[in-house]
């Protein structure tokens, strides 16, 4: 067996080993096998990524052939280059630390054996998308990825809420595989192949293929948005924060949700192609971070303020994905994967002190009861909102500067929007620290009793992303991917403005930061007076624009109400059950006319095979 | 030449049975119950034999009988293996055991007659993929519909009587219709070549005019299409599913719903080719329309078994979609997904008996929680749930992948000539895989999760048998989703001959 099956295959075999004989083994085994597993692909990992060459060389691996039709033979194969040998880090590094957290976490919960098989099982389907050679492989792991995701929102299903959300997610996430598997079907029929090197091959070759780039781009790009919750499949996300905070750092902000950005980079050879289909994906992206951004300005819930943190910063990028920056689009996916893991982590040690309490009206005072937390939170929290020298500085400020000065599409607009995005960015994240953390204790009084500071299993995992978080940047992966995705080409007369855009980057950060000092210092009370004197602007965004509601009124409720009254009462009942009925009161009138017994239905059988008999006699007879 | 004996010997074995339970009057519960699944065993261990020999390199028929029967009117039996019915026998012969099996605690009354019905239905199933003479189809395809009547009508529910009314009506207008269609063709056969014969091959070189293949085909359609069902002529499925108890709607579903897809393409298109590519757009407009009217009325529906019975239409939907799109992966993904939903619907009818033998009732909102209640019950529940979603690595994935992957390479040249229609009907049927996860997992959500809610007290998860039966179903769906390669190599060369027959023209120019 190669190394990168083995890969794929360790997580597996945690699935089926603590799924199948987890409850029965004992929370230890259950433990080991949870998080040896991962920790074992992360070193097999590190060592496939010994074998790469340099540049664009890659690994490539046929595990076996899943169908052979006509000729074209669909192969389960693996392919590990630089873009698959970061994200295969990204995925089984912190996907470990966060198995690794879980055990702290999870600790007195019953279901600890399903636990730890779901989030192998999860992993498993990750490095499947991640590492697949062909489309259809990655496909498999996009579906995959999305039923661990379903399985662990609605982890704890007793809760019909937490069930729906499961639900919610699922089938948003489906309509976007119908595009990506429309995309997938036209790139098919164009090529005759499924495997990305291929595809970008054919798209950089000399001969165009005879197909739109953009369209085909413009359909996988349905299938990211519901991954990486774009708008407008953006809604499951806030909701998949019923599932373990655990499962939200690991799925639903480091590694599942960026799945999109990673099919999109995968595949830059076609969309350096598609110009139309970039553009749709920038000014997606950028609208997306701005409009999560100022839902996440008022949310209560601080799980919520991460998931719409997430979907911002999603969004910032596709802009970047949009202008042709793939490389530092997979730069910020790296950074993110830290700051947002250790935040919502933090979050989860917050949950774990407070005894599940999650409202940030009811926590402040935190920094000194739970030290370790805060400070990880702090260096994330400052990371995420882009203040030098932190990891998120050196990917956000890539992001607009290419934003502004990329030739592939960037603009003063497209930069205007994002730059103040980031400034929402740093007010909502600081608001939140000092909210949890800073202000005065508003916690109840049996709360406040029961605060402590989380095990070591739980806070080294954080020290470990807050140095992360802090240190990550200076390791440039943008340069790193150079060989396979060149930057766009920058607007030389704008170069002169490098030095005084990263300042105002930097100053952004600073405004957000004082402002939600401004605002937050003495807890919640200025806010409440702004959000009395602005009511209409403050309903709509802790509404959440009600997408939910315009979605149910205008999808859900149409389609029930079409199925059920149209469909099934008249279509099914009155006109087909209808006729059906009137003819066989006809028919056993005439039955029992003809044969004077009583009209059962074998003798009406009998009855009509005999017309049946007579017709097709009289057919011969007349054509003969 | 063992393996013609065995074909002969796969087919008759249920006649065999059948006969020594009718000749047993005296004979136990137990026993009846312990013979009927040995021979059924029997059954399948000599189907994955012939599998094993089928050749997949060879086209056409393989261990064929062919014995005069009637002489009179060039009547044989004849029967064989080929590619397009390889796959459904081994399902049938893979169902057998699983049925019977299932039906051990549930049925208690008239238990040896109920074995008989199971024997002759299975025989008659069987000889209606073997046969490869019409008069002989045409035998065995009428005498499906006796056992399947009587099993519902003996030990189905309460409304028994309007359910197998309805089932004997919609089959036997269709029957009647495809009977004048079988003697108007055998004998136009006889008058053009002067000679009487019923056997496939013969009718397959048969020309005819447009208009008399076209009359002839939408006779054997109307057949067919009820059969699947195609909308608007399904309505009988779901009252047949809901009366039928568990052993009957698993050989429903699993078995006889693949009677009409089957027919299709064995005989109506491949008969009547230039007929079929004329009736092509209307055709694929009303499998289109079957995914997603299916999948709606699921959506609305209040008891399980109704649910299941209106998924059956979406799915069975993809397989007339496939069939119609004549590309090789489109036919070769209707072979599939024509097992794949044998298996998944099999596989849910049993799942919603064993539930219904605890509880007694079908009602949807009568369940909640049974996840924390019933845990193994539940983890195969869902894997079937994902199977029928169509999820990776699950049979339903390979077949509809499959199918609308052929759809599309059929349907994107044609658009760019400017035809619509194929590539609209198409986007839709992907459209459907949505709808298809909507009330499948609302399904799955409101019988598995939220708060515990069952009808009549305790009751206890799945016990050893069910194990069983579950495990060869989940086996036989993750082997199909995760290697399909070997199957789809063995019926590759008759979706070819499919594909060729219905590409064909004979048209006959002269008079009729």
């Amino acid at each position: 067996m190669g190394l990168l099956t083995l890969i794929v295959l360790l997580p597996l075999a945690g699935f089926l080993l603590n799924g199948l004989l987890g409850p029965r083994l004992g929370r230890t085994f259950v433990s080991l096998v949870g998080c040896a597993l991962p920790i074992a692909a992360f070193l097999a990992t590190l060592r496939a990524w010994t074998h790469l060459g340099g540049g664009e060389s890659a690994l490539v691996e046929t595990a076996y052939t899943w169908a052979v039709v006509g000729g074209s033979s669909f192969d389960v194969a693996f392919y590990f280059d630089r873009l698959s040998a970061v994200m295969t880090l990204i995925v089984t590094g912190v996907g470990s630390l966060i198995h690794v957290y879980s055990t702290g976490y999870m600790k007195d919960d019953p279901g600890y054996a399903r636990y730890f098989a779901y989030l192998n099982l999860f992993l498993f389907f990750m490095l499947l998308l991640v590492l697949g050679r062909s489309l259809l492989v990655c496909f498999v792991g996009w579906e995959g990825v999305g039923l661990a995701s379903y399985l662990l929102i609605g982890f704890w299903f007793e809760d019909p809420e937490k069930a729906q959300a499961g639900k919610k997610a699922f089938i948003t996430n489906r309509v976007g595989d119908a595009g990506f598997l429309l995309g997938m079907f036209l790139l098919y029929h164009a090529l005759g192949t499924l495997d990305f090197d291929a595809i970008n091959a054919a798209f950089q070759g000399p001969v165009a293929p005879a197909v739109s780039a953009s369209l085909v781009g413009l359909l996988l790009f349905v299938g990211a948005t519901g991954k990486s919750a774009q708008i407008p499949l953006h809604v499951w996300l806030p909701d998949a924060m019923a599932g373990p905070t655990p499962v939200s750092a690991l799925i639903h902000a480091a590694t599942m949700v960026t799945a999109g950005v990673y099919l999109v980079a995968r595949l830059n050879g076609l969309y350096l192609q598609a110009p139309e289909a970039s553009q749709v994906i920038a000014v997606i992206g950028v609208a997306t971070a701005f409009f999560a951004a100022t839902v996440a300005l008022v949310q209560t819930d601080i799980k919520k303020v991460l998931a719409y943190s997430t979907i911002s910063q999603l969004g910032f990028m596709f802009v970047a994905l949009g202008v042709g920056a793939y490389g530092v689009a997979v730069f910020h996916v790296y950074t993110h994967a830290f700051f947002k893991a250790c935040l919502f982590l933090g979050a989860g040690s917050v949950i774990h002190a407070l005894g599940g309490e999650q409202d940030v009206r009811r926590m402040g005072g935190l920094a000194r009861r739970i030290p370790v937390t805060f400070a990880t939170f702090a260096v994330a929290t400052a990371a995420i909102a882009g203040l030098p020298p932190l990891a998120g500085f050196f990917s956000k400020d890539e992001i607009l500067w290419f934003a502004y000065a990329s030739e592939r599409g960037g603009s003063t607009l497209l930069w205007a929007v994002a730059s103040f995005t980031a400034l929402l960015t740093a007010f909502y994240m600081f608001r939140l620290l000092w909210l949890t953390f800073l202000t005065p204790s508003r916690m109840t009084h049996e709360t406040e009793h029961h605060v402590h500071e989380s095990p070591p299993s739980m806070t080294v995992v954080l020290a470990v992303l807050a140095i992360l978080s802090a240190v990550g940047g200076f390791v440039h992966v943008p340069h790193y991917l150079e060989p396979l995705m060149p930057l766009p080409a920058t607007d030389p007369t704008l170069h002169h403005l490098e030095t005084p855009l990263i300042v105002f980057a930097v100053l952004t950060g600073l405004a957000g930061l004082l402002g939600a000092w401004f605002v937050y210092r003495n807890g919640l009370g200025r806010a409440e007076r702004l959000a009395r004197r602005h009511a209409g602007v403050h309903r709509l965004l802790s509404g959440k624009y009600y997408v939910d509601e315009l979605y149910d009124g205008v999808i859900g409720r149409p389609l029930h109400w079409v199925s059920d009254r149209v469909f099934l009462r008249i279509g099914d009942r009155r006109i087909i059950d209808g006729s059906l009925h009137g003819l066989v009161a006809i028919a056993q009138r005439a039955a029992g006319r003809l044969s004077r017994i009583e009209s059962g239905s074998l003798q009406l059988y009998v009855l009509l095979a005999a017309l049946g008999v007579a017709a097709a006699l009289a057919l011969v007879w007349r054509h003969g | 030449m063992a393996e013609p004996v065995a074909l002969n010997l796969l087919l008759w074995l249920p006649a065999l049975g059948m006969a020594l339970l009718v000749a047993a009057p005296r004979a136990g519960d137990r026993a009846v119950r312990y013979f009927t699944f040995g021979v059924m065993l029997a059954q399948l261990a000599l189907a994955a034999w012939l599998y094993g020999r089928f050749d997949g390199s060879v086209p056409g028929l393989q261990f064929a009988t062919r014995i005069p029967w009637i002489a009179d009117w060039g009547v044989h039996y004849h029967v064989a293996l080929d590619g397009l019915n390889l796959l459904l026998v081994v399902l049938t012969a893979f169902l057998g055991p699983l049925v019977v099996a299932g039906a051990w605690t549930a049925v208690r009354e008239h238990v040896r007659l109920f074995h008989v019905m199971v024997f002759f239905i299975q025989f008659a199933m069987l000889g209606t993929f073997v046969a490869q003479d019409l008069f002989l189809f045409y035998v065995f395809w009428e005498a499906m519909l006796i056992p399947m009547f009587l099993i519902i009508g003996i030990w189905g529910g309460e409304r028994r009587i309007y359910a197998t009314l309805k089932f004997v009506l919609y089959t036997a207008f269709g029957s009647i219709l495809m009977l004048a269609a079988v003697i108007y063709l055998v004998w136009s056969l006889s008058r053009s070549t002067g000679i009487a014969s019923f056997d496939f091959t013969d009718l397959y070189r048969h020309r005819l005019p447009l208009e008399v293949q076209t009359w002839l085909l939408a006779a054997f359609a109307l057949s067919f299409a009820i059969k699947v069902p195609m909308v608007p002529l399904h309505t009988w499925l779901p009252d047949a599913h809901v009366e039928a108890p568990t052993a009957g709607s698993v050989i429903l579903a699993g078995v006889l719903l693949k009677m009409g897809t089957y027919g299709f393409m064995k005989l109506g298109f491949p008969l009547f080719p230039d007929a079929t590519r004329l009736m092509t757009p209307a055709l694929m407009t009303l499998a289109v329309v079957g995914i997603v009217y299916g999948a709606c009325l699921a959506l609305v529906q209040t008891d399980i078994k109704k649910i299941i019975a209106y998924s059956s239409i979406s799915h069975l939907g993809y397989v007339m979609l496939g069939l119609l799109s004549l590309d090789l992966v489109g036919v070769q993904g209707a072979l599939v997904q024509m097992v794949s939903h044998g298996l998944v619907a099999g596989g849910l009818f049993t799942m919603v008996g064993m539930i219904y033998e605890r509880c007694h009732t079908r009602e949807l909102a009568a369940y909640g929680g049974l996840a924390k209640l019933l845990p193994v019950y539940s983890v195969f529940f869902m894997i079937l749930t994902l199977a029928s979603i169509g999820l990776p690595g699950t049979s339903g994935f390979t077949g509809e992948f499959m199918v609308l992957l052929g759809a599309f390479n059929a349907a994107w040249p044609r658009w760019l000539a400017g035809e619509a229609l194929p590539i609209a009907l198409a986007v839709v049927a992907v459209t459907g895989v949505v709808l298809g996860a909507l009330y499948m997992l609302w399904l799955a959500q409101r019988m598995l999760f939220g708060a515990v809610r069952v009808p009549h007290g305790p009751v206890t998860d799945l016990g050893v048998r069910e194990r069983v039966i579950m495990i060869a179903f989940v086996v036989a769906i993750l082997g199909l989703g995760l290697f399909p390669r070997g199957p789809l190599a063995k019926t590759e060369l008759a979706a070819r001959e499919y594909q060729e027959r219905v590409l064909a023209t004979r048209l006959d120019e002269g008079t009729p």
